[in-house]
């Protein structure tokens, strides 16, 4: 969750490698929300978004999820093992915790845990935004993100 | 749309290999048919992507699930092939349409399948359907998930 404490609440349901969830990722930053960001990989189209959810899970439980998020949509070409290495060590973690932390059971129950809450909440596609328990599948439109500045 | 009770109406049609899939060899498990209009359309796309995620789950239920639409197995075949997606596909694509039309989900004006779900018991009756309300709209895997375990309680 980040945000401001009394901001309307966003729960969006998204994929580190969909270039749609970093369109709205950006969009989201310019409007006063609180946020909430739920793991929807689909594996079948994009094959590293579980292991890139995973990472940042790992990194949130050195305190730095949001830290690693940002990074990850800013630069959606480098999510090789490699470049989530230099991502860690720019953000000052723990490599080898991270390196366990991205691989353990609690971690990958913890992306799945997200990706079962979507399926039950009929999400199809990346990413869909929740807001006073309305979907809204893509992007989010311009009538949107203005309601959120009023 | 094809209503729960009635059988299902029998069917013949090739995959994205080529080999004839047919209804009767199916008796004895579950199948969901996945109808969509068209093969490379952005919204089925992310339709048959969803699904796959949830194949083994399905599987692990005895559910075997096959998308439905008008394009031929040779359009099936790279359609499967660029999504990534191991759910088969049939081609009901001669005579155009039929077996949308015989469960009742045959889009006259558009020429081509709405987006329904149909899923068929082990002795052949539909047992669950749904039909979305415009092609744009997704039907999610939850409903899937809702119609069996409904069906588990029952």
């Amino acid at each position: 969750m980040r945000g401001d404490r009394d901001a309307p609440l966003v729960v969006e349901y998204g994929d580190y490698e969909c270039p749609y969830c970093a369109k709205t990722d950006g969009l989201l930053a310019g409007v006063r929300v609180r946020r909430v960001f739920r793991h929807f990989p689909v594996v079948s189209k994009h094959p590293r978004a579980r292991v890139l959810a995973c990472a940042a899970e790992a990194a949130g439980l050195q305190g730095s999820y949001w830290e690693f998020h940002d990074s990850l949509y800013a630069d959606q070409g480098r999510i090789d093992d490699p470049h989530l290495w230099e991502r860690v060590r720019e953000l000052g973690l723990d490599l080898d915790r991270f390196e366990a932390d991205r691989r353990s059971e609690a971690v990958a129950e913890r992306v799945e845990r997200d990706f079962r809450s979507g399926l039950r909440a009929g999400v199809v596609t990346t990413p869909t935004l929740f807001v006073d328990g309305q979907a809204h599948a893509g992007v989010p439109s311009e009538e949107l993100l203005q309601s959120f500045l009023r | 749309m094809i209503e729960p009770g009635t059988p299902a109406p029998d069917f013949s049609l090739r995959n994205q290999d080529g080999e004839e899939v047919s209804l009767e060899s199916l008796r004895g498990g579950t199948v969901v048919l996945v109808f969509y209009p068209l093969d490379f359309s952005p919204v089925c796309t992310d339709q048959l992507n969803v699904y796959q995620e949830v194949l083994g789950e399905l599987h692990a239920r005895g559910v075997e699930m096959y998308g439905v639409s008008v394009d031929s197995a040779y359009s099936h075949k790279a359609f499967q092939e660029k999504l990534g997606v191991s759910i088969p596909l049939l081609a009901d694509f001669h005579p155009k349409g039929a077996v949308a039309r015989a469960f009742g989900v045959y889009d006259e004006e558009r020429g081509v399948s709405a987006r329904a779900l149909v899923m068929i018991g082990p002795d052949g009756a539909v047992v669950w359907s749904y039909r979305s309300p415009s092609p744009l709209e997704i039907p999610g895997a939850n409903l899937i998930f809702d119609a069996l375990d409904e069906r588990a309680a029952a």
